[in-house]
Formats: structure tokens, sequence, C-alpha cells
């Protein structure tokens, strides 16, 4: 028996010339949207839900210390330090054994979760919107405005991006806002840093995403039938052309999360009394032949973050792509 | 010890009609995938003769370019198997060659065509190269005489100032002289047999005409055998000399062009002809047959057809139809042929 | 061919001015003074002061600024440091170090990477496709300081097969750590874009046509298949080694090699702005050089974008 539906309307009639035995959206029964599709893929991938796991647990872990670490969130004397323990190794009580002031290593190394992983969802988040904003506009527009928006692109890509993070965050310290914030060398102005060099790669796909899904025949048909050019993008366009950002932007999380390390391992990211796994690898380096526990699991955590975030990029981009079918 | 005969000299008599040049018995397909084994071709039987053009003809997924893939012998395997039957050529069954030997055969003694001349071509080659490649690879020729012999078969397709065309790349000509530049890549050694995959689909109908015209110039000089593999009827009428319908990965019913097109003996290719739109039909709804092709990897039991089948009765979903002979010449895979036969006018 | 080259060349001067304002204005605009931090704990003569602020235009706004820097620029004056050297003296001190250690880093990727991702591509799902898909992705994970520095305390300190820092051990043995270092991050993305080029060129109709066609194995892959595949590689490479030239500070840093990356990065800190900006202009330079050659190269490589 076939187990497909003998009432179905759209029957291939052979025969005819040229192209008629294309199928016309008969999908029969269940509902086939790419993004249904991808998901029961994704379900399925065990690097997926590896991936997931360990980001929830990050997530978690940077948004709930507390509850990993029976350290007060608030309060950061309550860090148990005692100099006596300094440079201590791992024990029973204290995982990840102690550090140069003798605090727990442990609970630092839980603290500095937040920091790193805001830092990576924030710029990433900001860089998403901006991609989206102007390529878009200057996919779609093209002409002047993309010419424009592009060359400034451009000029931000010419800077190489630690290069241009280390000047910036240098030359920002103690700069007044509007005569009302100083800014501080922490989260904030690392954030802004790396917004600034950061968005171009995201803008740049977006935009040649845009570009190659405005000449689609979808897109014609739609505007045939008179949608306006802002339904034509948002409805139309985006959510078929911003599957690479949403891939590239998932990676990216831990490309940021690692320069924000980076950054912080220069001595011109985040600093003391800041918690940052960035800051802890760089204060191993002088200890590090006879502590490489200090190294160890800040560079651990570290890791296997960006890990995540790479894995479960490469799951979704598989999961979106038709091709692997 | 295997006898490599793609060294043997071609016979003086080309020109013999009735010289057998290809067998495929009981030919057998199937394609193993994750989900399930899909069974491309299932007991496909056909010979084709010099100077003879054979169409298969089908739907897709019928399994007609799966079987061509088989022939030629380049089946992604995996996940294609074939699992039975043989494909002689010239008496020698190419399924156990070496594939050394197999691998002298084609392209020089069988050679195909595509369907998309734009992406089965290399974009980033000449087209004088990979038309010259030919020669370089299988005849050893020089680079410049290869160029020269390229130049030579692209006037044969009939592209204009084929000596400066040579040195353009495929994304440079249009649709239809880019199927000539692939039939010109296939014809270049002299083959005995062509198989033409869908060589018109892609194309403009008036280009399709042109194409075919050269096709069928072409054979009748060079005394190739053809197979064409096409879903048109239009196509194969003009062309053809015998037709071999395909359905769910077997043949169904095989006969002289005439007799099929003034008689079919199949309700399929019946339902077929009738689907075709005709000007004197003019107002009437457009014939259509009813459901889908089947799921290869679910292929319904007994006749294949009998779902969309408007003979159907008990017998056919449980017994396989056998292929019976209707007459000299021509078969047809129905319980009920002869009713098919009486029912034309 | 020619259009296309004028338009892109067209292209990069408003780039480079952009560019080189942004950097200058970072250094200048935001706070900072670069002549008291000169002075340190010292009190200095305001007369002194005085000069010095006229001689390196301090007081100017910072368009007038930037005009005579490019204007200098344009007859080959980089500036001088406030300690008084010229910048092109630093420059021509720091960058052959790291133009060796790019090439040789560069030599290293092109060679592994490479390797890598063919063998990866022709042999997909297999062991080997396996391994470099993990290893590359674990090379990408680990920061480029954490791999360095990791490389730098086992191969250096505890195994003693590398020196640990400097140049004191020349050409090669200096250099090779370093360059690995700089060059796995780059191979690991080297290695999967080729295996993913390949294995998608091999999937292509052409090639299908080239088998088709009785063409050997090896042909078919190792002419038809590869030189598609490489389009995209090559394009990689060539940026890669414009940003390779640019110097890693990060790695220079470890290693405490005297190129441009540690020469920048010291500079940031003392607030030596024109060797700052200096060098800056230099490395934008490069990677404008370095894309305009790669899109020209990509033109050559793929004949359907030359003819537009």
């Amino acid at each position: 028996m076939s187990d497909r539906d003998i009432g179905d309307p759209d029957s291939a009639t052979p025969g005819a010339t040229s192209t008629a035995t294309a199928q016309v959206g008969g999908f029969g029964g269940r509902q086939a949207s790419l993004t249904a599709d991808a998901w029961r893929e994704l379900r399925r991938n065990p690097l997926f839900i590896f991936a997931s796991a360990v980001i929830v647990l990050m997530l978690a872990i940077a948004i709930f210390p507390g509850l990993f670490s029976g350290v007060d969130a608030t309060n950061k004397r309550e860090f148990p330090c005692l100099l006596s323990n300094t440079v201590g190794t791992p024990t029973a009580d204290h995982w990840f054994g102690f550090d140069l002031q003798g605090c727990d290593y442990y609970s630092r190394v839980i603290y500095g979760a937040r920091p790193s992983i805001t830092i990576g969802v924030v710029v990433v988040g900001l860089s998403v919107l901006i991609a989206l904003l102007f390529g878009t506009l200057s996919g779609f527009y093209g002409g002047f405005l993309d010419t424009l928006l592009s060359r400034v692109t451009d000029v931000f890509f010419g800077i190489p991006f630690i290069l241009g993070a280390i000047v910036f965050l240098s030359a920002i310290q103690g700069v007044e806002v509007l005569g009302l914030i100083t800014l501080e060398r922490g989260v904030t102005t690392v954030i802004i840093a790396l917004t600034i060099f950061g968005w171009t790669t995201l803008t740049r796909l977006m935009r040649s995403s845009v570009l190659s899904a405005r000449d689609m025949d979808y897109v014609q048909a739609a505007r045939a039938l008179g949608a306006s050019n802002r339904r034509l993008m948002i409805r139309h366009i985006l959510p078929n052309a911003i599957t690479p950002v949403v891939v590239y932007g998932t990676v990216s999380v831990g490309l940021i999360i690692a320069a924000e390390a980076a950054l912080s391992f220069l001595g011109v990211g985040l600093q003391t009394p800041a918690i940052s796994w960035g800051l802890m690898i760089s204060e191993s380096q002088n200890r590090i032949q006879s502590a490489p526990h200090l190294l160890l699991f800040p560079g651990l955590f570290l890791s296997v973050t960006v890990l995540a975030f790479l894995m479960l990029g490469d799951a979704v981009r598989d999961a979106f792509d038709p091709k692997l079918r | 010890m295997a006898i490599d005969i793609s060294d043997r000299p071609l016979p003086a008599d080309r020109e013999d009609s009735s010289r057998l040049l290809l067998e495929v018995d009981n030919l057998h397909v199937e394609f193993r995938t994750r989900d399930a084994v899909v069974k491309a071709v299932n007991g496909l039987t056909y010979s084709l003769s010099s100077g003879e053009t054979l169409a298969i003809l089908g739907e897709s997924g019928s399994g007609k370019s799966v079987s061509a893939q088989a022939v030629m012998g380049i089946l992604d395997s995996p996940p294609g198997f074939v699992t039975n039957g043989t494909i002689r050529y010239r008496g020698e069954n190419m399924l156990t060659m070496p594939e050394d030997q197999r691998r002298k055969i084609r392209g020089r003694r069988i050679a195909m065509i595509f369907q998309d001349a734009l992406s089965s071509l290399n974009p980033v080659f000449t087209v004088g190269d990979q038309i010259g490649e030919m020669f370089r690879v299988h005849l050893g020729m020089s680079k410049k005489d290869s160029r020269v012999k390229a130049a030579e078969l692209l006037d044969r397709v009939r592209i204009p100032s084929a000596k400066d065309r040579v040195k353009d790349y495929p994304h440079q000509f249009s649709g239809g002289m880019r199927q000539r530049v692939m039939i010109a890549m296939a014809l270049s050694l002299d083959p005995e047999i062509v198989i033409a995959d869908e060589p018109t689909t892609a194309l403009d109908v008036t280009v399709q005409a042109q194409i075919m015209k050269l096709l069928s110039d072409l054979q009748q000089e060079m005394s190739m055998g053809l197979i064409l593999i096409t879903h048109d009827l239009g196509v194969v009428a003009d062309v053809a000399d015998r037709i071999e319908v395909m359905y769910a990965g077997r043949v169904v019913e095989e006969a002289d062009v005439g007799d099929i097109y003034a008689r079919p003996a199949h309700p399929y290719t019946e339902a077929l002809l009738k689907s075709i739109p005709r000007v004197d039909m003019k107002g009437q709804a457009l014939s259509t047959i009813p459901g889908t092709p089947p799921n290869l990897a679910r292929i319904p039991a007994g006749c294949a057809f009998h779902p969309r089948c408007h003979r159907a009765q008990a017998i056919c979903a449980t017994d396989e139809p056998e292929f019976a002979q209707v007459a000299l010449g021509r078969r047809s895979r129905c319980h009920f042929w002869p009713e098919v036969l009486d029912d034309q006018r | 061919m020619g259009r296309y080259v004028a338009r892109r060349m067209l292209q990069i001067i408003p780039v480079f001015f952009g560019t080189t304002f942004l950097i200058f204005a970072m250094v200048f605009a935001l706070p900072g003074d670069p002549i008291r931090a000169l002075a340190g704990d010292k009190p200095q003569p305001p007369a002194v002061t005085i000069a010095l602020r006229d001689r390196y235009n301090l007081d100017d706004p910072l368009l007038v600024q930037y005009g005579k820097y490019i204007w200098n620029l344009f007859q080959f004056d980089l500036g001088t440091s406030f300690r008084g050297r010229e910048v092109s003296d630093i420059m021509a001190e720091t960058w052959p170090v790291t133009v060796k250690l790019a090439l040789t880093a560069f030599v290293i990727e092109i060679v592994i990477g490479l390797l890598a991702g063919v063998l990866a591509g022709l042999r997909r799902g297999s062991f080997l496709d396996n391994l470099v898909l993990i290893s590359t992705t674990l090379v990408v994970s680990v920061p480029v300081f954490v791999l360095g520095f990791t490389a730098q305390i086992l191969l250096g300190v505890q195994w003693r097969i590398f020196p640990v820092a400097g140049l004191s051990d020349g050409w090669p043995r200096s250099y090779i750590l370093p360059a690995v270092v700089l060059a796995s991050i780059s191979l690991a993305y080297l290695a999967r874009l080729t295996r993913t080029s390949l294995t998608e060129n091999l999937r292509s109709d052409y090639v299908r046509t080239a088998v088709a066609k009785g063409l050997p194995r090896w042909r078919v892959v190792g002419v038809h298949t590869l030189r598609n595949s490489l389009i995209p590689v090559v394009t990689l490479l060539g940026v890669d080694l414009g940003s390779l030239m640019g110097g890693a500070i990060i790695t220079e840093g470890i290693f405490n090699i005297p190129g441009v990356g540690r020469q920048v990065f010291n500079s940031v800190r003392t607030q030596e702005g024109f060797v700052v900006v200096g060098i800056s202009t230099v490395l934008v330079l490069v990677y404008l050089f370095a894309n305009l050659i790669v899109d020209l190269l990509y033109g050559v490589l793929d004949p359907r974008i030359r003819y537009e």
C-alpha cells in the first residue's frame, strides 16, 4: 500500500513539457518548515546536547554563583582568604586549591564566570543588533547607502582587533562621558571596546546574506503582490538571511570570551579586584612551575566554555544546512 | 584472466545495425541510507543495437538516471550498490570487469551527456581544455593537437567561431551552446554508445528542438547507439526508435515508437499519453494521473502502479505482473494488457 | 579585469584615510598627557613642556595634527618618538623580526593545515577525518595565550626542547615554538576550510562528469577538484599572511620576541603616541595591500569573477 495520500491534488503530470513535474509545496501531513526541521535535527545531535548542557551550566554559574560556591556573592570580603594558605594545592575541602592571597581558588574560578560570560553575551548581542540594522539596510537598498556603510565597515575592519582594543582601553581610562560618568576599566569599557571592533564581521556576513536573498524569486513574488520595502525586509528576507549570522554569532560568543580573557591577560582588560579567568591566568605566570593548578583550572573553564560555543555554532550550522539532509 | 576489450579495434562494419552493443539484464540497484533501503532499480532489462535510438521514459524517481549511472559505472557507492544483474557491453559483463579496464571504456566507448551543462562542466577550465582532455588522457595526444581537435568538435556541433570559442569558459556560453559543448565532449572519441540524460530538460523549447536534431544527425553520421533518458514524450516521438517506459525501477512497457503512440499496452503509458495537452482538447479539463510516484523505500506490493491505476483489481495488489509478450518486439507488465490495447481507438 | 583592479584601488584610498584617522584620533584625542608621562616623577620646566608640545603639534586641533602627520607620511617621515628616536628606525629594527616569525608560521600553517585538510576531506568520516576535526576544534577553543603559555612551560621550561623566550638562539630555534603557537589557530581554520571545500567539490556535478569521461581518479581529484577547492583556501591564506605580518602582540609578548607586536604594545603602555600611530599606519597599509592582492588573486583563480 502506498504511504502517500492518494487524494493529493498536487500530482505530477509527466508527459507535459518542461517543468511541470515540480511539486508545489505538497508536503502532505507534517508541518515542514526549515526551523522545525532544523530543531528536530538538532535534538538528535549528541554534540548539540553536550554543548548546550555545558553552556546552560556555565550560564547557571554566571547567574547564580552562590549556588555553586558556598560564598556570599555580594560581600567579596567573605572569600575565605588566609595568607598562610598561599598557593596551596587542592585538598578535599578546597577542590581547586588556593591562589596567591590564600583565597579559595574554586570560588574565584566560579565567580570569574560572570564577567566573562556577561561580556561575551552582551558584546555579541549588541554586534548582532548593529549587524541586523546596518547589514539589512546596506544589502537591501544598495547604492550610496551601501557604499557608505561598506566603507565604514572597511575602516573598522582595517584595524587589527587586539591592537584596536588595546589602544582604546588604554586611552579610555578616566574619560568623562557627558560630564556624568567617568569610565573606569571594567566590564562596561571592555564591552564597548570589544563591540566597537567586533561588529564588522557580523555586519558583512549579514549584508552578503541579504544581498543573495534580495534577488530570490520569493522576494520578487512578494514585491509583485504589493509588499512594502519594510515588510519585505522584515518578513521575507530577514528570516532567511539571518541563519549565517546566528551561526557565527554563536561562535562569536566563545571568541569574545576568549578575547576578553586575552585583554585581561595583557593587563588592559579587567583589573583587580575584578575577577576574570584571563586575570587569573596572568597572575599564574610567575608561579607556574610550583603551582600549575593556578593555570589549569581557569584555563580549563575558559577553554571548555569557548569549546561549547564553537560546538554549538557548528551543530546549528549543520542543522540549518539543507544540503546535508 | 580478463580480456581487455577496450583496446580491441572496432569492427569495420559499424553500419551493421543489427549488432548488439549493450545488454542490460535484470539490473537491481539499491541505495542504503541511514533511514531505509531505497530500491531505485528493480529488474531492469533492455538492449541497444548500433544505430538505434532507445528512449527510456519515466517520471522523476522512476530509476532512469540511476540505471544510466550504473551502466556508466559512476554510481555513488556508497550509498548506491548494484545488487543483481549484468551489464554487457559487446558481450563482456562490465560489472565483473576490473576497474581500470572499465575506466578505459568509460568516455571512450560509452559516453554520457548530462542535463545541466553549467554545473556539469568545470567552471575554471576552458572549454577547449575540457574537450581536449579526452584526447590527452585517452589517446596521449599533445596539448596543441588536442586543442585543434577541440575546435573541430565545436565546429561539428555547430558552434559559430569555433576556433575563438575554444578559449572561452563554460559560463560565457548560453544554455544551448553549453549543451552543445557537452555533446562535443561526449562525442570526441567517437564512442559507440552515447547516453543522454535529459539533455534538453533545462533548455527552451526552440533550443530543445535544435539540440535534438543535432543529436539525431550526429548519431546518423557516426552510427552510434543512443540512449535517450527523458520524461518528455514530445521529445521522444521525433527521435527514438524504441521506447522503454519505466516505473518504480522497472520497465512496464517496451515497444517501437510508432506502436506505443498509436496503441499503448499499459495503463501507465496510456495515462501518460492522455495527459499531454492537445490543441483540439481546448476547453476541457486536463487529464492527470492521480497520486504520486511511490516511495522507493516502500514499493507497493503486487503491481507497483496499482494504487494509481484506474483499471486496478484485486489481483493487482497481490500478484506482480509478468513481463508479457504483446507482439513481436513488444512487451507489457500488466495483468490486463489486452484490455488496454483494445480500448485504444 | 583592469577596470576591476582600478575600482578596487579606488576603494582603498578612503579606507586608508579613515582607518589611520581613527587610530590617530584614539591615540591623540583621548586624554592622557604623553609629555607628562615622559617626564615621570621629575618636575619639568614649563618652557621645556611648551617646546615639546609645539614640536609634536600637540596643541593643534585634531584634524590639523592629523593633516600634518599625513603630510609627513607622504614624505616618508613616520615621525619621532617622544624620547627622540625616529619611528622609522624603530620599525627597521622590529619589523624584520616579525616578518621572519610570520613567514615561519605561514610555512608551518600551509604545510600542516593543507595536508590535514586534504586528507580529511578525501577520507570523510574516517578516523583521520575525525581526528582532524577534533584536534582543530580543540586548538581553536583554547585561547592563544593559554596555548602559548602552556607550550612555553612544557616544551621550554620542563622538557627544555626549545628556548623559553627571546631570540638568543637565532633562526630557526628561537622562532619555532612561537611560530607554531602563532600558526596554530590559522592552521586549524585552514584545515577545516580545506576539508569542507574539498568535500563540497567532490560532490559536485562536474566531478561526476570528469569520472564519466573516464579520467583516472588522481586526475579527477588532483586536477579538477583541487583547483576549485583551493579558491577559498588561497583567499584565506592571503588575508592571513596580511594579519601575520601585522605582528602578534600576544605571542611576541609571551615569548619576548622583539617584534612589531611587542613594540606597539609597549608603546601604548608608555603613551608613545607617534610610535603607535606610525606602526599602526604601516600595519594598515600592509593589511590593505594584502587584501587587494587577495582580491586580484581571486579573479585570477576563478574565471567567473574575471569577466564581470
